[in-house]
């Protein structure tokens, strides 16, 4: 009898339990999360913050019984230490447990910037229920609460503060919002909305030092000079992987633990997925960090499958996000900066907030970024994903990008995205 | 035997027929930009084109949603959205590589096909049967595939 | 319900635009579209304004059922008063912009006014927007619609436009939407053009919803549809052939008016027919038609997709390519007015002229007839190439029709006289008898020497002459709902009256008047009452057709129009048919018209008593 064990108990640590299950009946499957809650998904948390849901609408399983009656072992503990040569895991509890196969989907944690006062009370993180828990209780409308950081993250929270009625005033250290995602027309018509809804939005905007006020409990100084009263601070800078209990295994790792095209690890019989693990990118055939709920889900269901014993080759995983910005819908996919030598067509409606540019390579498509589209984006990934040959459809998609849908039929698609 | 929406392009004549009928199924409103089935016009060819969810087994958007509410009905084999479970992440909208998962701005969640529970709206409004209710006798997949091979067969564009 | 209850009111002086709430007693009287918006122009402007006077005004205007799931629910009208006959017009259209306005929130749009500067109108949801039209002024409708949608980036917005004629004052422009459907008739696209107009564009995602009794009207929906399902002629007839399934069925039985009505039977009848539309070329084996296709709603589907034959003359040279694609192919009207009037057989000559009609906004009727009668003065010697730019005008000449048609869409040159329409042609050159038209409209395709009744719908129409405001065709050829003689003017007078005032309420549904060749009134009536607040029994039913006629007719009045100009050509009263089951028939309409003035409750000089004023309200 096979005895994995599975650290993390995000959507890639449940869809591995499942699938494990599922592909070896007879294996031992435990799953371990260090989060007192039932597994839960962290994207469904701006969902609470907002009222759309409550705690039980976050869990990834809704059924109470899900784990249990599928005889998988779910262990609240927390993992310190791991000796890849025995195969050996060591509990904070103070237990340790013998595996045949690792999945380690330890997910990322926020990173708190290097600026003083960072560690006052009333400036939180967004990441966990718990961090949910604490800006509801601080975020009650009429609130001042600064947003540091206008990441993919940091936008998300935006939307449940700004909808919890709250005075927001947000930071970002590029020059326009979701830099990473978006372009700056895109991410330009995304900051003009934002400001057209109440929110006040800095780019290029540094934070030097965090107070504790008078007139205010905080006071957040800007690299200006400014000086911003808030009642709240949430920081969303960044994130760094969760690999600090793997210490001495010897796995290899950049931003995130290296994984082969099995999703293993440099060492035998450790495999990871998710948010921690750097494998491969679809559109560059490079190694990649791609955090993101789909990437997740896949890495998990694969990882699994050759954790079990039945060898599954990843393609590779697809940088595609999708974002709401207080109505304002915008997504990316694959790569949506373009290619050396590629082509490319825009098309730019600022009045109605609608955005899309295609970059091209040959006559395939290889990226792309939509603002204000909601129907039939998904044909996106599709045509990108399924190496879609355009042929003429490239010409009629340089004069027409939104005839995405037909392109799609017209041509439907030569390889399945796997 | 599970069933499927089968779609004939060749017979389509345009009406949105089908559109009407399933936003008013799904929707209470005769409404073609709340439809789940789309009728894709490619007019210099005087050709049209019904398009949506073919129940694939891939299932993309299911294994997208972060909180469990695309779910698939053992019956009729149907990808389906609980409304109250759908948080309007619209993650799934990006995972469907067919685009038939869309975004609904006024609920706030996803829509796409359920198939009407086993009694699809589209096909019995659809006057000419060019789209019809039938037997599934191979999968979500290989019925995509010849799907698009036969609308893209005399494709110029 | 059904109606949204929002009219927009756009004055294209001041460029504003403004919401108002619908007038909903004038809906409890007069419905909707044709009828309802005939009574807001009657309220809102002077019968006897010059029709390209920015005092004139053009309504848009829905029926309740446009856009609902009721079978045809796409149409559209445009309410307008006319500068082809002075008289009120009422242009009804299928295609898909209809129900796009409605699906955006509104019942109509009231523009009034001129713009000083070309402008359109972008109208999403509730945001209406004027935009300058400067770029595309001069354009043709396919150009306006394609620079439309690369400006907006919406492959969902749908437009109607108007082409150069329509600009240059040709009085029959047509305002066409969705490329190939048009607001054909009375010249509704030159008041669009005389208000500096050129475009609206629409995108529309809110819906229809509004319905009385859902479940109700889903039940009377689907019994409807059953029975367009289980007729012939809408499941069978129109689907496979169109409207020119008549083509060889009206040239059999000596009613086709061929080269300006000079003879009842075209040889070359079957050439252009349904039948030869699905016939394989030689060049490219290949059909000139490509498929059969439905505007919004519709489960008959009797539009035409059609291509050109690739070796035909009219796509060689250089800039073609823009015919090279199926587009909307021939009707009835226009294969008649363009081919058998005319004299020309050559298929392709008609598509392509039917094509340019669409690309440039003209009516296709109104253009051929006038060809036609252009192509007579040529034959007599009264006009010459001197006249028409070294154009041989012949009957029978294609090439000359192809020009023709692109001279009248660019409104250049002799275009310009074809422009004035076959009246004032006919006029100009010292033969206005020669003029196949009434009330200044040209004839649709049936002759009244061979089908008596249509010579009194022609005569009292409303927009002149028509074939759509009492198709007695239905029951003196087609036997629906009953079989009249078409040679026989006795119960004439009663037959028209009740075809016309059934028209006018099937006109202010929002559904397709070709849906009569398999319904009754008794079949609309349970969809209307199911969508519609309000008692819409049968008996109601035919009093708003009959307040509808009435209005249209005091409206006339008003304008100056009298009972001399309820009459036909000389030559449908006096030159008798020279060949087929007609021939030495003439039309009697001195025998039916007294009796239709009577019956309609009339004076003998065609004026509305004052019991019935009273009775209807009007």
């Amino acid at each position: 009898m096979n005895r994995y064990v599975i650290v993390g108990a995000g959507p890639a640590g449940v869809i591995a339990a499942e699938t494990l299950r599922d592909t070896d009946p007879a294996g031992d499957v435990t799953l371990i999360g260090d989060e007192p809650e039932r597994p839960y998904s962290r994207m469904a948390i701006p969902y609470l913050l907002i009222g759309k849901i409550g705690e039980e609408g976050t869990h990834l399983r809704k059924a109470q019984t899900h784990y249990d009656s599928r005889g998988i072992r779910v262990l609240r503990d927390r993992v310190e230490r791991v000796d890849a040569g025995a195969r050996r895991l060591f509990l904070a509890s103070g237990g340790a447990m013998d595996y045949d196969r690792l999945l380690v989907c330890t997910g990322s944690r926020p990173l708190r910037p290097p600026v003083p006062g960072i560690d006052l009370p009333g400036v939180h993180t967004c990441w966990t229920l718990d961090d949910a828990r604490h800006i509801a209780a601080r975020a009650a409308p009429g609130a001042r609460v600064v947003l540091v950081g206008a990441g993919f993250v940091g936008c998300i929270v935006l939307e449940a503060l700004a909808l919890r009625g709250v005075h927001l005033t947000v930071l970002e250290m590029g020059d326009r919002m979701v830099p990473r995602m978006m372009n700056p027309t895109a991410g330009g018509l995304i900051k003009r909305w934002c400001e057209g809804r109440g929110v006040r939005v800095l780019t290029s905007t540094r934070v030097a030092a965090i107070r504790a006020g008078a007139a205010a409990p905080l006071q957040v100084v800007l690299d200006g000079g400014e000086v911003l009263d808030a009642d709240l601070v949430v920081s969303a800078a960044g994130v760094a992987p969760n690999v600090e209990f793997l210490q001495g295994c010897g796995i290899d790792r950049e931003r995130g633990l290296l994984i082969d095209h099995h999703l293993q690890t440099s060492v035998p019989g450790i495999y990871a997925a998710g948010d921690v693990a750097q494998g491969r990118d679809f559109s560059t055939g490079g190694l990649e960090v791609h955090a993101i709920q789909p990437t997740a889900s896949e890495h998990g269901r694969i990882a699994a499958l050759n954790m079990a014993g039945v060898p599954t080759e990843y393609r590779g995983s697809f940088n595609m996000n999708v974002l709401d910005t207080l109505g304002l819908i915008s997504s990316s996919f694959g790569l949506w900066m373009g290619v050396p030598g590629g082509e490319s067509v825009e098309m730019v409606d600022a009045e109605r907030f609608r955005y899309l540019q295609l970059q091209f390579d040959g006559e395939r498509m290889v990226g792309a970024t939509a603002v204000g589209l909601t129907q039939h984006v998904g044909v996106l990934r599709g045509l990108i994903q399924g190496g879609v040959r355009l042929g003429p459809w490239k010409a009629q998609l340089l004069r027409d990008p939104l005839r995405l849908m037909e392109a799609w039929l017209a041509r439907n698609f030569t390889a399945q995205a796997a | 035997m599970l069933r499927s929406l089968h779609i004939d392009p060749q017979k389509c004549t345009g009406c949105l027929q089908c559109e009407m009928a399933c936003s008013y199924e799904n929707e209470k409103v005769f409404n073609p930009a709340k439809s789940r089935i789309k009728v894709f016009n490619f007019h210099d060819e005087g050709r049209f084109v019904p398009y949506t969810c073919t129940q694939c087994a891939e299932a993309w958007c299911l294994h997208a949603c972060p909180v469990e509410a695309i779910t698939k009905n053992k019956l009729t084999g149907a990808m389906e959205v609980a409304d109250s479970v759908c948080v309007g992440c619209k993650v799934c909208t990006i995972a469907c590589p067919f685009g038939t998962v869309n975004y609904n701005e006024t609920t706030g969640k996803v829509i796409k096909c359920d198939l009407c529970g086993g009694d699809p709206a589209c096909a019995k409004a659809c006057p000419t049967a060019a789209i019809t209710y039938v037997d599934a006798n191979f999968t979500g997949l290989e019925r995509m595939r010849a799907w698009a091979a036969k609308t893209s067969a005399g494709a110029r564009a | 319900m059904a109606w949204t209850r929002k009219i927009l009111r756009v004055n294209l002086t001041q460029g504003t635009c403004t919401p108002e709430a619908l007038n909903m007693a004038w809906a409890r009287d007069y419905l909707g579209q044709r009828g309802l918006a005939s009574k807001y122009l009657a309220e809102e402007i002077d019968p006897r304004v010059d029709a390209l006077s920015p005092d004139n005004k053009m309504i848009m205007t829905t029926g309740p059922l446009t856009g609902t799931a009721a079978s045809t629910s796409s149409r559209y009208s445009i309410v307008t008063k006319s500068p082809l006959t002075g008289a009120i017009a009422c242009s009804n259209s299928g295609g898909f912009f209809g129900a796009e306005l409605k699906n955006a929130g509104w019942d109509m749009i009231i523009f009034e006014g001129r713009a000083p500067a070309p402008v359109y109108l972008f109208l999403h949801n509730d945001r209406a927007e004027l935009l300058s039209a400067e770029a595309i002024w001069g354009r043709s409708v396919w150009e306006t619609d394609h620079w439309i949608h690369q400006r907006h980036q919406d492959p969902q917005i749908r437009v109607a436009a108007i082409g150069a004629g329509a600009e240059k004052g040709v009085l029959f422009a047509a305002v066409v939407n969705d490329l190939h459907r048009a607001a054909g008739r009375s010249g509704v696209g030159t008041v669009m053009g005389s208000k500096n107009l050129k475009a609206v564009a629409i995108r529309g995602e809110l819906g229809v919803g509004n319905i009385r009794d859902p479940e109700g009207f889903m039940k009377a929906v689907v019994d409807a549809k059953a029975v367009l399902a289980g007729n012939a002629v809408t499941s069978a007839g129109l689907p496979t052939y169109g409207t020119q399934v008549l083509m060889n069925v009206i040239n059999e039985m000596g009613a086709m008016p061929t080269r300006n009505w000079r003879e009842i039977q075209f040889e070359g009848a079957s050439a252009i027919s349904g039948e030869a539309m699905h016939e394989p070329r030689a060049s490219d084996c290949k059909p000139n038609l490509v498929r059969n296709a439905a505007c919004f709603g519709c489960t008959i589907a009797c539009g035409r997709i059609s291509t050109i034959d690739p070796s035909h003359f009219t796509l060689r040279g250089e800039g073609r390519d823009r015919y090279k694609v199926a587009s909307g192919g021939l009707e009835y009207e226009a294969a008649w007015a363009l081919g058998s009037d005319t004299g020309v057989s050559d298929i392709d000559a008609l598509t392509y002229a039917n094509f340019i009609c669409n690309e440039h906004g003209l009516d296709p009727i109104s253009f051929g007839a006038t060809v036609a009668a252009a192509m007579e003065l040529y034959t007599m010697g009264v006009l010459t190439q001197a006249h028409t730019g070294g154009i041989a005008l012949d009957f029978g000449n294609a090439e000359a029709l192809c020009t023709l048609a692109e001279l009248t869409g660019r409104g250049e040159g002799f275009g310009l006289e074809i422009g004035l329409g076959s009246k004032r042609l006919c006029a100009r050159y010292g033969h206005p008898e020669l003029s196949m038209t009434v009330k200044g409209q040209e004839f649709p395709a049936y002759d009244a020497r061979a089908i008596k009744g249509m010579g009194l719908t022609y005569a009292t129409s409303n927009r002149g002459a028509c074939h759509l405001r009492s198709y007695t065709v239905a029951s003196e050829v087609l036997g629906i709902p009953v079989k009249t003689d078409p040679l026989a003017t006795e119960g004439k007078a009663e037959l028209v009256k009740a075809f016309q005032d059934a028209t006018a309420v099937v006109d202010s549904t929002g559904l397709c008047v070709f849906t009569t060749f398999a319904w009754t009134l008794a079949d609309i009536q349970p969809q209307v009452a199911a969508a519609c607040e309000g008692d819409w029994s049968m008996e109601k039913l035919a009093e708003v057709g009959e307040r509808i006629w009435n209005l249209e007719r005091q409206f006339n009045l008003d304008a100056g129009l009298t009972a001399a100009d309820d009459t036909l050509p000389p030559r449908l009263l006096k030159e008798p048919a020279n060949t087929g089951p007609a021939k030495g028939h003439v039309n009697e309409l001195d025998q039916m018209l007294p009796e239709y003035y009577r019956i309609r409750g009339w004076t003998e000089d065609g004026r509305l008593k004052p019991d019935l004023r009273e009775r209807l309200g009007v």
